[in-house]
């Protein structure tokens, strides 16, 4: 019985290499792929961020900007941000009548704000600005680009709703006198607005103006109107998204070219690095064997949060960044409980075996109630938070829970381990402690 | 490091007042700047918009000035940024609308190859943002309060409160009288090191938990003290070890994250010293000097009690 005792258990200690090669291979094999499918917020990317204030639309003054006014809102913005193919677009309502809409990588931001911002309201007008038809009369969902049967340029083709209206309409405009036979197309008309000022501007709101010579009976409406494919698609795009219930006015704009983004981020991510690395390096020698596990359980803490991170689909900001560095520190400063628990334990003369259990009992409480106050911070400033705030909550919630898995089940499934082969009997110098400095029993 | 609550000669309490004094002194004076000449708030929190022209190469203001008057603009105020001043960052305060800085970026575009980061701020953003940090941090406390009395006690509670709110001002502090540039991640930074400052208070509070335990009577300010100064040494290599190792990452964000960061690291380190030195100068020392009146408090209670109980109805 004694004689066995004394044997070290190499088992314990194959299974704790097997876990260690397990997560570095895991790590080499896996973190790039995970580092790149991090989406990064504006402040690391470049993007844009555009906060609106929603106004009832001219003919509608009254109407008051409620609850489900602005939910629509975000839904007809929503489908037309698909239209741009940004992912993970994030649009918030904010306060009682703003939308602040954050796209992160977009490539052609003027694109992206007109699209954002036009009402998308499609009205067919006579060149004395009566109103024809409009959206309502259309098929919804209906618009498409197409091609122009002759000329083959890109075009927009819509439907009518009612069979008869179109016909009856192009009949309408072809018997007027020949000056005055053309439908005029607009997007976005507004009260005031003229056919033969709008006409001459360089940038105007006239979409086209067809000439209508003869009766059209046809339910399918050609727009044709210096499109390029990729305009075309657009504003079949945003038809079918649909007309905002609202208008938009640009509170700000924050947009940032991706240059900066990229110098930042390169800059932060080597700087992080360094920090990581010195960390590391102080574990090793502050805590010896100890700070090795440390630098496993570590290095399995920064891989598991951006695995989760990438789960929730969550996007990486610098708020999000300043919480993963506390998340670190928490991370470590679990450690460093637990093995100046230890410590303390060997130095009062405790067996390692021992002062590993006692350890790990004693710091376990600390830790909880440390992490918990921090957490219950976190939810209070996810749930009352806005955008960066939250973000930040987010990142912090996450990092803690993690810190905790890793730097407390983690380090402990680790070292224990090691203080259960035997290996370390007798050996206090291996954590750090002098053999002088343990007090006698 | 290696600390022996035993045989250690430091002593947190004895010195206590002069940690408060200073402290003290140097939030008033936080305060009364703060008061007066203000945090040098940036674009973020003032109404206005910012140019950052790349070059992509050395510039100077006057070139990007020049710049600017060629299309009819001039900018309020223009510094110069990044390690080689290749970035010109013009402020107008004010703002432009949607064409102007079209008009600008195209510009510099042409000349520079690059598009300048157009930031038009209403201080909406900025403000609502601070605004709700503050809210939800003092929402935050609230709830740490509650926590805190259900574990350990209330005086605990208040002792981590004043610690948090001692870490956010000197930060506030720091800022107010180096007028540094405060941003949006200046808040993040804030935030930061309100957890920090929290998870670190409560780490010392929980030894001296521990330890109050342990103690058969504790009666006198001395023997709070003893307790306290006990648990302080106790903890002291923990906390020198945690705060270095996170003072590792953000100075290492510091020196090295270039411009972008530069504000956002510096808040940190500066609240992590903050952070570290309110957990082993004001908090426990706080706690301890409540503590002890709480009991005085009880002793008297007990007795006027215990004298009631022994002349009864002299009247």
């Amino acid at each position: 019985m004694a004689k066995r005792r004394k044997g070290v258990r190499k088992s314990f200690i194959a299974v704790f290499f097997a876990i260690v090669i397990a997560i570095g291979v895991m790590i080499t094999v896996t973190a790039e792929e995970q580092v790149d499918d991090i989406s990064l917020g504006l402040d690391l990317q470049g993007g844009f961020e555009v906060l609106y204030e929603v106004q009832p639309l001219d003919e509608e003054e009254d109407r008051e900007i409620d609850r489900e006014l602005l939910t629509d809102t975000v839904s007809a913005l929503n489908a037309r941000i698909d239209v741009l193919g940004v992912s993970e677009p994030s649009i918030n309502i904010e306060g009682e009548d703003r939308i602040r809409v954050q796209l992160a990588g977009v490539d052609d931001q003027e694109q992206a704000r007109e699209l954002l911002s036009t009402q998308a309201r499609l009205e067919f007008r006579d060149v004395n600005d009566e109103l024809m038809m409009d959206g309502s009369d259309l098929v919804e969902g209906g618009a498409r680009q197409n091609f122009h049967g002759e000329t083959n340029e890109p075009i927009v083709s819509v439907t009518v709703d009612d069979a008869t209206l179109f016909e009856d309409i192009t009949r309408e405009i072809s018997s007027r006198p020949p000056e005055e036979r053309q439908l005029v197309i607009w997007l976005d008309y507004e009260e005031g607005d003229s056919f033969e000022e709008e006409i001459m501007k360089e940038d105007s709101k006239i979409v086209s103006a067809p000439r209508v010579d003869e009766v059209i009976p046809s339910r399918d409406v050609m727009i044709s109107g210096n499109f390029t494919v990729e305009s075309a698609s657009d504003l079949a795009g945003i038809l079918n998204a649909g007309a905002l219930p609202v208008e938009l006015e640009e509170l700000s704009l924050n947009s940032v070219g991706a240059q900066l983004g990229e110098r930042s981020m390169e800059l932060a991510v080597n700087a992080g690095i360094v920090g990581i690395a010195l960390i590391f390096a102080y574990m090793l020698f502050y805590y010896r064997f100890m700070g090795a596990v440390a630098v496993v359980t570590l290095s399995a803490y920064i891989y598991l949060v951006l695995v989760i991170f990438n789960w929730l689909n969550a996007v990486l900001t610098l708020p999000g960044i300043a919480a993963l560095i506390l998340g670190v520190g928490m991370a470590v400063d679990a450690n460093i409980i637990t093995f100046e628990r230890i410590k303390d334990e060997l130095r009062s003369g405790r067996s390692v075996m021992s002062a590993f259990k006692a350890g790990s009992r004693r710091s376990l409480s600390t830790i909880l109630d440390a992490n918990i106050t921090t957490i219950l911070a976190a939810a209070v400033l996810f749930y009352f938070g806005t955008s960066a705030v939250q973000g930040f909550a987010v990142m912090l919630i996450v990092s803690i829970l993690t810190s905790f898995l890793t730097a407390v089940f983690g380090a402990r499934l680790l070292l224990g381990l090691w203080v259960n082969s035997r290996a370390l009997n007798k050996k206090p110098r291996l954590f750090g402690v002098k053999e002088s400095d343990i007090s006698e029993i | 490091m290696k600390f022996n609550s035993e045989t250690s000669k430091l002593d947190f309490i004895k010195h206590r007042k002069k940690f408060f004094a200073f402290s003290g002194a140097f939030l008033l004076t936080g305060i009364i700047l703060l008061f007066t000449i203000g945090l040098n708030l940036g674009i973020d929190f003032e109404s206005g918009t910012t140019v950052d022209v790349l070059a992509g190469e050395e510039v100077t203001a006057a070139e990007i000035d020049q710049q600017f008057a060629e299309i009819g603009y001039e900018p309020d105020d223009i510094m110069l940024a990044g390690e080689n001043n290749e970035i010109g960052r013009a402020s107008f305060i004010g703002g432009l609308d949607q064409e102007e800085s079209l008009e600008i970026q195209s510009h510099f575009e042409d000349i520079y190859g690059s598009t300048p980061n157009v930031s038009t701020i209403t201080p909406i953003v900025g403000e609502e943002l601070a605004q709700n940090a503050v809210i939800s941090v003092l929402i935050a406390t609230v709830g740490i309060i509650i926590y805190v009395t259900f574990r350990f006690e209330f005086l605990y509670g208040v002792a981590a409160i004043v610690a948090l709110f001692h870490d956010a001002l000197f930060i506030l502090t720091v800022f107010a009288v180096t007028q540094m540039e405060v941003n949006i991640p200046f808040i993040a930074a804030v935030l930061t090191i309100v957890g920090y400052s929290i998870n670190d208070t409560i780490v010392t509070f929980d030894r001296i938990r521990e330890n109050m335990r342990l103690e058969k009577a504790v009666n006198t300010f001395e023997d709070i003290s003893r307790v306290v100064n006990k648990s302080l040494v106790q903890t002291l290599a923990r906390s020198i070890n945690t705060v270095l190792t996170v003072v590792f990452a953000a100075g290492a964000l510091l020196l090295l994250g270039g411009e972008g960061l530069r504000v956002f690291s510096f808040a940190l380190v500066v609240g992590l010293v903050a952070g570290t030195y309110s957990s082993l100068f004001i908090a426990a020392q706080l706690w301890a000097v409540l503590k002890s009146k709480q009991i005085a408090r009880r002793l008297r209670r007990e007795e006027l009690k215990a004298r009631e109980e022994s002349e009864p109805e002299n009247a």
